[in-house]
């Protein structure tokens, strides 16, 4: 059986593609792109008229909280999130309980995920032992048991020389450390961006300083060592910067940034409203600015979500008492979409190569493309779609999203994998 | 007339309407406190609970007496003697409280924001008696009426806050409604005790304690705490004290009929020395006499029943 999406808008920017066609699909696999494909009897046939059909999106920055931690996500609830959001791969972060350091747990999420045959889950496996900054992991078994890149994530790297360590040892892995940059003595026990809001509300603030001095230290030591480094979820000007000048002296450094800090203030924190307590915390007007600019000439490659599920009850308690971390992956799609393309600052070809095709790339994963006979990851959007964001019907098991009651547009239709159609958006009952 | 609110959870919500009508119903209010016979049946049949998760005994002692004043039934609950000590949750016990049929709350909290989380939890009425380093609407209100007692006005004075900035309450609380009436307000302090971003919420910041105090005609002393200096914020007591510590020489660089205000309890030898302390003590005591002043006269304004007649 073959399946063809007809007449939809082809946008892969991997083989700078922006055109109105078909796309075939055979065994799984893409047969023939872009060309008016004429049906035959034994065709299954997907209108796609007015949509938007694009390599499957990457988000290389999720917890799915599994093992340890299911009454938050479940990498089944998770995964399901990532398809209804347009995700056809996540990333899972390793601060799993236990932390995903050992051969055994990275293989028993990526089974585990790749059993249910929805998003396929490429884990990230911890730079150190138990993520505790004192030992490397064994990072070439990890690798063997399927890791795509290694991160200590929020539990980051403090002593520099461990990770100088972590990046010549991980230089014949070719993969990249991904680090969430942030000098934890400085951030102290603060629970929002330092600032003027901070003052106000009386919440103790983080200083931007607690990023940026970790990504100047993260960017010094890959460049001595001559190391890959990804920047996860940059949010400050002053960081945007030092990565736009490290690409010039050509360090091997990428940078994502998230669709909550290109969108929200610290303004958006005013009520107490915990599920704005996110790390690193929602900054000022400049920042995101910064961070806009940013995705906009590149210095930023991709945009990945730091989904972070959490209970209710963790998240209805007072402010300082939250934890931090916000879901992403059921609203990035329509953030991307209304608050970067439909206000100019992004092509669509741009926002996909963000979503898709650099994520991709960073990890060296098969998928963020639509040339023949690659996998068929494909999510086709609908532009034009315009929702309001309504928590209680996410897939994901978690709640906490600070863009509850939004009005957005530009959803996903159909999301597909390896050909299988596993996610249709169903119609709103009127 | 009635505050047309249900919670009182900080001074950045008054108008200054509200706030001149809280002044101006706490004088009457401090007749009562001054009587023999300190009862009045304003409140009768009312109840209000003062839920402290904090230590504090002025405050609390302060609500309390403003409440049996005006013949409300006051319940104390502090967090050690409480399930909370169990682990329950700020708002299943506000829910608690709340059906037992408390008409106030008043509520005491170490994390900012605390006071708004239960007035969007329950219905009774809450008064925030502190809330982190967010506000403490009650203690400005008292500072206000205080100085406007002393010095006949707000309008135009200058009023330095001195020492501890970053962590305190009452220092927001009271450049809120000092701004909000009129006056200028400076603070001083060392710059590691100043929090980021505080100039633009219309306030002067000074480092040196003599340019603060020059042409101040009200100088509101902070309370240190000892465990700031742990925390690496000054090096040491000594060094504050000699930066910072008021004393009679140095008080002498402000107005000549300057009013030095403390929110107690007073470190002595830190913030202020020891003479001061006593020549000030008169004064901190008509500041809690003023404190129970205000406190009933925001819990007539928010569940009086506006025709009682309060003189009676």
């Amino acid at each position: 059986m073959t399946l063809l999406l007809k007449g939809g808008r082809i946008i892969d920017p991997a083989n700078n593609l922006d055109k109105i066609g078909d796309i075939l699909i055979d065994q799984g696999k893409i047969a023939a792109v872009g060309d008016t494909v004429e049906p035959t009897e034994n065709m299954q046939i997907l209108d796609v008229k007015g949509m938007i059909v694009t390599p499957g999106l990457i988000d290389m920055h999720v917890h799915l909280r599994e093992p340890g931690q299911e009454y938050k996500e479940t990498i089944e609830s998770g995964v399901k999130a990532a398809i209804a959001g347009g995700f056809t791969a996540v990333c899972p972060m390793p601060n799993t309980l236990p932390v995903m350091g050992t051969h055994s747990i990275v293989s028993y999420v990526k089974n585990k995920g790749h059993a249910l045959g929805l998003a396929k889950v490429f884990p990230i496996a911890a730079i150190t032992k138990e993520s505790q900054g004192k030992e490397l992991a064994e990072m070439a078994d990890l690798l063997d048991a399927g890791a795509v890149a290694f991160s200590d994530d929020g539990m980051p790297v403090m002593n520099p020389a461990i990770m100088r360590r972590a990046f010549e040892y991980a230089k014949p892995l070719a993969v990249p450390l991904i680090s969430h940059s942030e000098d934890k003595h400085l951030a102290e026990d603060g629970v929002m961006h330092e600032g003027l809001m901070s003052t106000k509300l009386g919440l103790k603030g983080i200083p931007a300083a607690a990023e940026e001095v970790a990504v100047a230290r993260d960017l010094l030591l890959a460049e001595t060592t001559g190391g890959r480094l990804h920047l996860a979820h940059i949010s400050t000007a002053r960081s945007v910067e030092m990565v736009r000048e490290a690409k010039k002296r050509g360090i091997n450094v990428t940078a994502e940034a998230t669709p909550h800090h290109f969108t929200l203030t610290d303004a958006a924190v005013v009520d107490y409203n915990t599920n704005t307590k996110v790390n690193p915390p929602l900054r000022i007007a400049k920042d995101r600015e910064a961070v806009i600019e940013g995705l906009r000439d590149g210095t930023i490659d991709a945009i990945a979500t730091d989904h972070a599920p959490h209970a209710i009850e963790d998240k209805d308690v007072e402010y300082d008492s939250a934890p931090f971390g916000l879901i992403g992956l059921e609203t990035a799609l329509p953030l991307v979409v209304s608050k970067l393309i439909d206000s100019g600052k992004l092509s669509w070809a741009q926002a996909i190569a963000a979503l898709s095709t650099n994520p991709a790339r960073i990890l060296n994963l098969a998928g963020g493309t639509l040339s023949v006979s690659s996998a068929a990851d494909i999510t086709v959007i609908n532009p034009e779609l315009v929702q309001m964001v309504d928590s209680s019907k996410f897939a994901s098991k978690a709640k906490n999203t600070p863009f509850e009651g939004w009005t957005l547009k530009g959803w996903a239709e159909y999301t597909m994998v390896d050909g299988i159609v596993v996610y249709r958006r169903q119609k709103e009952e009127e | 007339m009635n505050l047309k609110r249900k919670d009182l959870l900080g001074i950045e919500e008054l108008t200054v309407e509200e706030i001149n009508l809280i002044l101006d119903t706490a004088l009457p209010m401090k007749d009562i406190v001054q009587r023999d016979i300190k009862k009045v049946p304003t409140l009768r049949g009312r109840s209000v609970v003062n839920l402290f998760y904090e230590p504090s005994t002025r405050t609390r002692t302060s609500f309390e007496l403003a409440g049996k004043f005006m013949s409300a039934d006051t319940v104390n609950i502090a967090t050690s003697s409480s399930s909370v000590a169990k682990g329950e949750t700020l708002k299943d016990t506000a829910k608690t409280i709340e059906v037992m049929g408390a008409d106030v709350v008043v509520l005491r909290h170490g994390m900012p924001g605390a006071a708004r989380i239960l007035a969007e939890t329950i219905s009774s009425h809450i008064i925030n008696a502190g809330d982190g380093a967010h506000e403490h609407p009650t203690q400005a209100l008292l500072d206000l009426f205080t100085i406007r007692e002393e010095k006949g006005r707000i309008a135009g004075l200058t009023v330095t806050l001195v020492g501890d900035i970053v962590h305190s309450r009452v220092v927001r609380s009271n450049i809120l409604a000092l701004t909000k009436l009129g006056a200028s307000v400076r603070l001083v302090g060392p710059p590691t005790l100043m929090p980021y971003g505080i100039e633009d919420m219309g306030v002067e910041v000074y480092y040196s304690l003599e340019e603060a105090l020059k042409d101040s005609d009200v100088v509101m002393a902070l309370r240190i705490q000892k465990e700031r200096q742990q925390r690496g914020l000054f090096p040491s007591l000594r060094e504050y004290s000699r930066l910072y510590g008021l004393t009679e020489e140095k008080l002498s660089w402000a107005k000549e009929d300057c009013l030095l205000m403390h929110p107690g309890p007073i470190n002595r030898g830190v913030e202020l020395s020891s003479p001061l302390a006593d020549g000030i003590s008169s004064l901190i005591n008509r500041q809690v006499t003023n404190g129970v002043a205000v406190r009933m006269a925001i819990l007539f304004l928010l569940i009086g029943g506006g025709k009682s007649d309060i003189t009676a």
